[in-house]
C-alpha cells in the first residue's frame, strides 16, 4: 500500500469513527469526540492531498454491492491541491464546531452529517473516474443539505433555504451527469483518462463543455445560478457555512479545471469567453450585492460569489489565451486561479468563523444592530479583521497575492494580435479593479460597523468572547491568511506542482515571481520596508504619548446637541446607501417612505417610517417566473392522475409499445 | 535590498515630508491670492502641525484603539508610497519593485485606515464621511488601474519607474494621444482620491457636504496632526507621480549627488506648478453633488479605457 | 459665471485685502503654544446676527484675518479658540457649554460684542440666561454693538501673535 492509499483508507476509517462517535458517545462528550475525529479526518485529507501533490501515486478501489464498477480513488496533483484545501478548512471548522455547536447543531444527525460531508468533499478531488466522482459529489451534496437543514425548527427561513439548495445542487448534479455521459459515450469509458481521449472538435465536446461548466458553475455559486448561496449560507450553522463557502464551492472550480485542463484541453475561443463572461458578471454582481447587504452571513455569501467569479475569470482568461497559443500568460492566469482558491479558502474561513462567533455571542445576524464588539471580543475582532483584509486584497494577506497575480496575468505577457483580446483584457482588468474597490468598501463596512464604535443593540452591548476551541480555530485561520500572504512561495510551489505548468516560481525567502510576465512580489521585503517607514512615525508617536497621554472625555462630539446616542451612528444600511443609489439600476432597491403628520398641522411631522428592501434581481426576474411556470405545468399534469385503473393500465401499455418501437429502430 | 534604491527612498521620504505641507501651503496661498486675500503664507501648514503636536489629545468614550492607530497607519502608508514611487529618481528596489498594484494597495491601506477612524468615532458625521469616502475610493480604483495599464502597455511592465524611464527615452510618447487620455483620467482619479474640488471641498464647514473633514471631525491634537500630515503626503506623492509621468525629465536615473539634487529641485518645481494649477482650477469649480461624482468618475474611466484600447491598436500597428 | 468672466474679474479685482494694521501691543498670555496657527470655532449663543456679519467680514477678503493664522474650523475638537457672540439664550446654554468642554486644551474663549460681554440690549429679555461671562470662563471680551471687523481682527491677533 502506498502512502496515498493509506491516507485514503485513513480518511474512510476516520469518517466511520466520527460518525460512530456522533451516534454512540454520550451527549455530553459527543461534540468533543466527534469534533476531534472530524478534525482528524480533515487533517488526513490534507496530508493525503499533500502526498498526492508531492507526486505520490496510489489508487484505492472500493467494490460496490450494486452491479457497477468499483469506486476508484486515485488523486492526482491537482486533486491533491483541492484535497488540501478541503481537508484543512474542514479540520479548522470541526475544531471550531466543538465550542460552537449547541441545540440542534450539536445533535447526532448534525455531527454524522458533518463527517459524511467532509468525507464526500475530500473524495471528490480524489475520484479517478466519472462514476466515483458523481458518487462522492452526491455524498457531499446530500450531507450538506442535511447540514443546511440543521436549525429548521428554530428559524422558518431555513426550510425554504434548504429547498432552494437541494433543488439547485441537484440541478448541478444532473447537468454534470449529462456532461459526463456525453463525454463517456464519445470516449468509450467512464474513467477520466478515457474521456480525455475524445477527439477535440468532435460534435459532442462543446455540448459536454457547456453542460459541465453550467453544472460546476451552479455548485460554485456563479451568477445566475447563485441563488441558493445567499440563502443556504445564512441558514446553515456557521462552521458549516465556512466549509461550504471556503471548500465546497471550490469543488465547482475543481470541476471546471478538470474540464479545462484534463478532459477538454483543446477547444474553440468562445469557451474561454464563456468562462470570462460568467466570471466577470458573477464578480461584479456578487460584490455589489455584498456591499449593500446588511446581514453579515448574506454579505459573506455574496462575497463568495464574487471570489468564485474571479476564479472563473482567471480560468477563462487562461483558456482564452491558450486558444491563441499564448501559453506563458495562460499558465499564469490559471495559476492565479489556484492562488485565488487557496487564499479565498483561508480568508473566508476566518470570516465565517468570526461571523459565527458574533452570532454565538449576540444571537444577532444583522449588522445594523451590532457595534462595539472589538472591545468585548478581541480575538474575534482581530481574526475577523485579518480575514477582512484578505477579502479586500490588501497587503500583506494572501488575498492580495492572489489578486496581484491575477492582474499581472491579465495585463502583461505576450499578447495575440487580436481585437477581441484588446477589448476583453482591459474589460477584465476593469472588472477586477471595480470588484477590488467594492470589496474594500464592503469589508470596511462589515468590520467597522460590527466591531468599532458603540453597540447599536442591547445584545451587542452584552456580548462575550467565545470559548477556547472557537478562538483557536479563528486564530489558526487568521494566521493562515497572513502566513500565506507573507510567504506566498509556499502556495506558489503547490500551485506549480498541482498544474504541472511553469509560469510561476518562488523568489527569495518565499516571494513570488512570474517570469512569464516579468514581475516579482516579495511580501517579506515589502513588510520590512513598511516597518522601516513606520518606525520613525511610531517613535515620534510613542514619545508624544509618553509626554502627554490622551485625556478621556465623556462622549463624541455631537454638534452641540443632545449627547450622541448609539442610535445616531451610521448603520450598515446607511453606510451602503450612496452605493445603492449609484447602482440603482442594477440593484433595484424597493424604498418606502411613510410620513405621518401631526393632526393639527401638515408642517409638523409625528413619525417618519422608512423601509428598504433589497432583493436579488436575478431571483426576482428569472427564477420566480420560472417557478410559477413549473407550478402551472405541475397543476396541468395533475389531470394524468385520475384514479382510474384502466387509464393507468393504458399508460403502461403505451410506454411498453414506445420502448419496443425505440428498441427496434 | 540595493543600496542606491535605499538611499533614494530615504531622500524621497525626507523630501516629501518636508515638501508636502509646503505644497498644501502653496495651494492655499494660490487660492487666497486669487480670491484677493493676502493669505497666511506657505509655511502655515507647518505651523498647524507644530501646534497640533503641542495640543492636548482627547479620546472619547466608545472609541477604541483604531482612533489612535489609524492616523499612524495613514502616515506610515503615505511614507511607504513616497519611498516606492518614482519622485526624485527612478531607481526601484529589486525585491520590492514600484509595481503599480503594490503602490495602489499601499495607498488603499491608508484609505481604509482613514475610513475606520471615521467609523470608530461613533458619530453620524464620522460614518457619513467614511461611507462617502469608501464609495468614491471604490469607484476610483478601476480608473487608476486601467489608466496606468494604458501607460504600461508600450513598456511591457507595470513598474512605475520603468514607465517613467521609458518616457524619458522616448519624449514623443509623453504627448501621444494614449498618454494624454490616460493622464487626464489619472488626474481626475487623483483629485477624487485626495478629496479636492469638485469631488470634496477641503475647506468646508458644512457637515452635510463633507467627506474628508467629516471623518476627522472627532480627532484632536496629535491624532489630527497625523491625519493631516498623512493626507498631505498622499496628495504630494500622487501629484508628484503625476508630475513624473507628465514631465519625466529631471528624474534621477542613477543615484549620485548631482542627479539627486537636480531630482529634488525638479520635484519641488513640479509640485509647486501642479499644486498651484490645481488650486487655481479649484477657484473656478464648485463642488459637485455627491451623486454626480460617479458620473465624473465614469467619464474618467471611459477615457482610461479608450487609452488602453488605443494603445493596443498602436502596438499592433507598429 | 463663465470661466472667462471669472478670470477677468479676478484679474481686474487684484488684491482686495487691506494693508495689515500694526501688530497689537500685548498678546494674550498662554497663547505662545499656538505658534501663529489658531483654529477658531465660532458659536452664536443667541445673537441678533449683527456680530456674525462682522465676524464674516473679518474672515472675508478685505480684513482677511486668515493671514495672521486664524482659521475657522468645523469641529471644537480642532479648535484653539471658541469665539462666542450674542447673549446666551436658554436653548444655547447647553450647546455652548458642551462646545467649550469638547475642545482640547489649551483653549482660549473669546467673547465678541456687548451682548456677549454683558447682555447688551437684551438684558432681562425673555429666554436670556445671561452673558457669556456668566456661563463659561472667558479669557478676553471686546465691546461693540456690533464690534467692527478691525476689532475682531485685533482680538484674534492677540491670540495668533502675528
Amino acid at each position: 500500500m502506498t502512502a496515498v492509499e493509506a491516507g485514503i483508507h485513513a480518511q474512510l476509517a476516520l469518517a466511520v469513527v466520527a460518525t460512530a462517535a456522533a451516534v454512540l458517545a454520550p451527549a455530553r462528550l459527543r461534540s468533543l469526540c466527534s469534533g476531534l475525529a472530524s478534525a482528524a479526518l480533515g487533517v488526513a485529507g490534507a496530508v493525503t492531498g499533500a502526498l498526492a501533490l508531492a507526486g505520490g501515486q496510489g489508487s484505492t478501489e472500493i467494490p460496490m454491492s450494486i452491479p457497477i464498477d468499483p469506486v476508484v480513488l486515485s488523486p492526482g496533483p491537482l486533486g491533491g491541491f483541492f484535497m488540501i484545501v478541503a481537508g484543512s478548512v474542514g479540520a479548522v471548522a470541526a475544531v471550531y464546531a466543538i465550542g460552537y455547536v449547541q441545540g440542534p447543531s450539536a445533535s447526532t444527525t448534525s455531527w454524522a452529517a458533518l463527517a459524511t460531508f467532509m468525507l464526500g468533499m475530500q473524495m471528490v478531488p480524489a475520484a479517478g473516474d466519472a462514476v466515483s466522482f458523481l458518487l462522492a459529489w452526491e455524498l457531499m451534496a446530500v450531507a450538506s443539505t442535511v447540514l443546511v437543514l440543521t436549525e429548521h425548527r428554530e428559524r422558518a427561513e431555513v426550510r425554504s433555504a434548504a429547498t432552494w439548495y437541494a433543488v439547485m445542487t441537484h440541478l448541478s448534479f444532473v447537468l454534470i451527469l449529462l456532461g459526463f455521459a456525453v463525454l463517456a459515450a464519445a470516449g468509450h469509458g467512464t474513467s477520466f483518462a478515457a474521456m480525455a481521449r475524445v477527439e477535440p472538435g468532435s460534435a459532442g465536446t462543446s455540448l459536454a463543455f457547456v453542460l459541465l461548466v453550467l453544472g460546476f458553475a451552479t455548485k460554485a455559486g456563479i451568477v445566475p445560478m447563485h441563488v441558493w448561496l445567499p440563502r443556504a449560507h445564512p441558514a446553515a450553522p456557521s462552521h458549516v457555512s465556512a466549509v461550504m463557502s471556503a471548500a465546497m464551492v471550490k469543488m465547482g472550480v475543481y470541476g471546471v479545471l478538470l474540464v479545462a485542463l484534463r478532459l477538454l484541453p483543446v477547444g474553440p475561443q468562445w469557451w474561454g469567453l464563456v468562462l470570462v463572461a460568467l466570471g466577470a458578471v458573477s464578480a461584479v454582481y456578487g460584490i455589489l450585492q455584498a456591499s449593500v447587504a446588511s446581514e453579515l452571513k448574506r454579505l459573506l455569501a455574496y462575497s463568495t460569489t464574487e471570489n468564485v467569479g474571479l476564479m472563473f475569470l482567471a480560468i477563462g482568461a487562461g483558456v482564452l489565451l491558450r486558444s491563441y497559443g499564448v501559453v506563458g500568460s495562460a499558465e499564469v492566469a490559471i495559476g492565479a486561479a489556484l492562488l485565488l482558491v487557496a487564499s479565498h479558502a483561508a480568508f473566508k474561513t476566518a470570516l465565517f468563523l468570526g461571523a459565527g462567533s458574533i452570532i454565538h455571542a449576540t444571537g444577532e445576524r444583522d449588522l445594523d444592530r451590532l457595534g462595539g464588539l472589538g472591545k468585548r471580543m478581541p480575538t474575534t475582532a482581530v481574526s475577523f479583521g485579518i480575514g477582512a483584509l484578505g477579502a479586500s486584497a490588501l497587503p500583506i494577506t494572501c488575498g492580495f497575492v492572489a489578486e496581484w497575480a491575477l492582474l499581472q496575468s491579465l495585463i502583461h505577457g505576450a499578447r495575440p494580435e487580436d481585437r477581441l483580446v484588446a477589448v476583453v483584457m482591459p474589460l477584465a482588468v476593469a472588472v477586477v479593479a471595480l470588484t477590488a474597490g467594492l470589496a474594500l468598501m464592503t469589508f470596511v463596512k462589515a468590520y467597522g460597523i460590527a466591531f468599532l464604535a458603540r453597540a447599536r443593540g442591547t445584545e451587542a452591548g452584552t456580548a462575550h468572547e467565545s470559548p477556547f476551541s472557537m478562538r483557536a480555530a479563528m486564530v489558526v485561520s487568521a494566521i493562515a491568511v497572513v502566513g500565506l500572504g507573507l510567504v506566498p512561495g509556499v502556495m506558489a510551489s503547490a500551485v506549480v506542482r498541482a498544474l504541472g505548468l511553469g509560469g510561476i516560481d518562488v523568489v527569495g525567502p518565499g516571494g513570488l515571481g512570474l517570469p512569464g510576465v516579468g514581475a516579482v512580489l516579495d511580501p517579506v521585503a515589502l513588510t520590512v520596508l513598511a516597518l522601516l517607514a513606520a518606525a520613525p512615525v511610531l517613535a515620534v508617536a510613542w514619545r508624544m504619548a509618553r509626554r502627554r497621554p490622551r485625556r478621556r472625555v465623556d462622549l463624541a462630539w455631537g454638534g452641540g446637541g443632545v449627547r450622541v446616542s448609539p442610535r445616531m451612528q451610521y448603520t450598515a444600511t446607511s453606510y451602503a446607501e450612496p452605493l445603492s443609489r449609484v447602482f440603482d439600476d442594477a440593484l433595484r432597491p424597493e424604498r418606502d417612505l411613510e410620513i405621518t403628520h401631526v393632526s393639527e398641522s401638515r408642517y409638523l411631522v409625528e413619525r417618519v417610517r422608512f423601509r428598504q428592501q433589497l432583493e436579488d434581481v436575478v431571483e426576482v426576474r428569472a427564477y420566480r417566473p420560472a417557478i410559477r411556470l413549473v407550478d402551472r405545468v405541475g397543476i396541468a399534469a395533475r389531470r394524468l392522475q385520475s384514479g382510474s385503473i384502466h387509464r393507468y393500465l393504458m399508460y403502461s401499455f403505451v410506454a411498453l409499445v414506445a420502448v419496443l418501437v425505440v428498441v427496434s429502430l | 535590498m540595493n543600496l542606491g534604491a535605499a538611499i533614494l527612498a530615504v531622500v524621497q521620504v525626507t523630501v516629501m515630508v518636508a515638501l508636502s505641507p509646503l505644497l498644501v501651503g502653496v495651494m492655499r496661498q494660490t487660492r487666497a491670492r486669487l480670491e484677493g486675500r493676502a493669505g497666511a503664507g506657505v509655511l502655515q501648514p507647518w505651523r498647524d502641525l507644530r501646534k497640533l503636536a503641542a495640543k492636548e489629545t482627547l479620546r472619547s468614550a466608545g472609541t477604541g484603539w483604531v482612533s489612535a492607530a489609524g492616523p499612524l497607519v495613514l502616515v506610515s502608508s503615505g511614507l511607504l508610497i513616497c519611498a516606492l514611487v518614482p519622485l526624485v529618481g527612478a531607481v526601484p528596489f529589486t525585491s520590492v519593485p514600484d509595481d503599480l498594484f503594490v503602490v495602489v494597495s499601499v495607498l488603499l491601506i491608508g484609505t481604509v485606515a482613514l475610513a475606520l477612524v471615521g467609523l470608530d468615532a461613533g458619530t453620524a458625521f464620522g460614518g457619513m464621511g467614511s461611507s462617502r469616502h469608501m464609495t468614491i475610493a471604490a469607484l476610483v480604483e478601476p480608473t487608476v488601474l486601467v489608466a496606468v495599464y494604458a501607460l504600461s502597455i508600450p513598456v511591457g511592465s507595470s513598474a512605475l519607474s520603468r514607465i517613467v524611464l521609458a518616457r524619458i527615452d522616448e519624449p514623443a510618447s509623453v504627448v501621444s494621444p494614449v498618454s494624454l487620455l490616460a493622464l487626464v483620467a489619472l488626474a481626475i482619479a487623483v483629485v477624487a482620491e485626495t478629496g479636492r474640488l469638485p469631488v470634496d471641498n477641503p475647506s468646508t464647514h458644512l457637515e452635510l457636504t463633507m467627506i474628508h473633514e467629516a471623518m476627522v471631525i472627532e480627532s484632536s491634537g496629535r491624532d489630527l496632526g497625523w491625519l493631516e500630515l498623512g493626507s498631505w503626503l498622499r496628495l504630494g506623492a500622487l501629484l508628484g507621480l503625476l508630475g513624473s509621468l507628465l514631465v519625466p525629465w529631471g528624474v534621477a536615473q542613477a543615484v549620485s549627488v548631482g542627479a539627486l539634487l537636480v531630482g529634488v529641485l525638479m520635484l519641488a518645481l513640479k509640485l509647486a506648478l501642479l499644486g498651484s494649477a490645481l488650486a487655481a482650477a479649484e477657484v473656478f469649480l464648485a463642488k459637485l453633488r455627491l451623486f454626480r461624482v460617479p458620473e465624473l468618475l465614469a467619464g474618467s474611466f471611459v477615457l482610461a479605457f479608450l487609452a488602453v484600447t488605443a494603445s493596443y491598436l498602436v502596438v499592433q500597428a507598429a | 459665471m463663465s470661466v472667462r468672466r471669472l478670470a477677468s474679474l479676478i484679474r481686474s479685482t487684484g488684491r482686495v485685502a487691506e494693508p495689515a494694521p500694526p501688530k497689537p501691543d500685548q498678546a494674550l498670555s498662554g497663547t505662545e503654544v499656538f505658534g501663529g496657527s489658531v483654529g477658531v470655532r465660532h458659536v452664536d449663543a443667541g445673537s441678533c446676527n449683527g456680530c456674525e456679519i462682522e465676524v464674516a467680514a473679518a474672515f472675508g477678503p478685505v480684513y482677511d484675518v486668515e493671514r495672521y493664522g486664524a482659521r475657522l474650523v468645523a469641529s471644537p475638537r480642532h479648535a484653539d479658540v471658541v469665539l462666542v457672540t450674542g447673549v446666551v439664550t436658554r436653548n444655547m446654554l447647553e450647546p455652548l457649554r458642551r462646545t467649550v468642554e469638547a475642545a482640547p486644551g489649551p483653549l482660549v474663549v473669546l467673547a465678541a460684542g456687548d451682548c456677549a460681554r454683558d447682555c447688551g440690549v437684551f438684558r432681562g429679555g425673555v429666554g436670556v440666561v445671561g452673558a457669556v461671562t456668566d456661563v463659561v470662563d472667558v479669557d478676553l471680551a471686546i465691546p461693540g454693538c456690533p464690534p467692527e471687523p478691525d476689532a475682531i481682527v485685533e482680538l484674534l491677533r492677540r491670540v495668533t501673535r502675528r
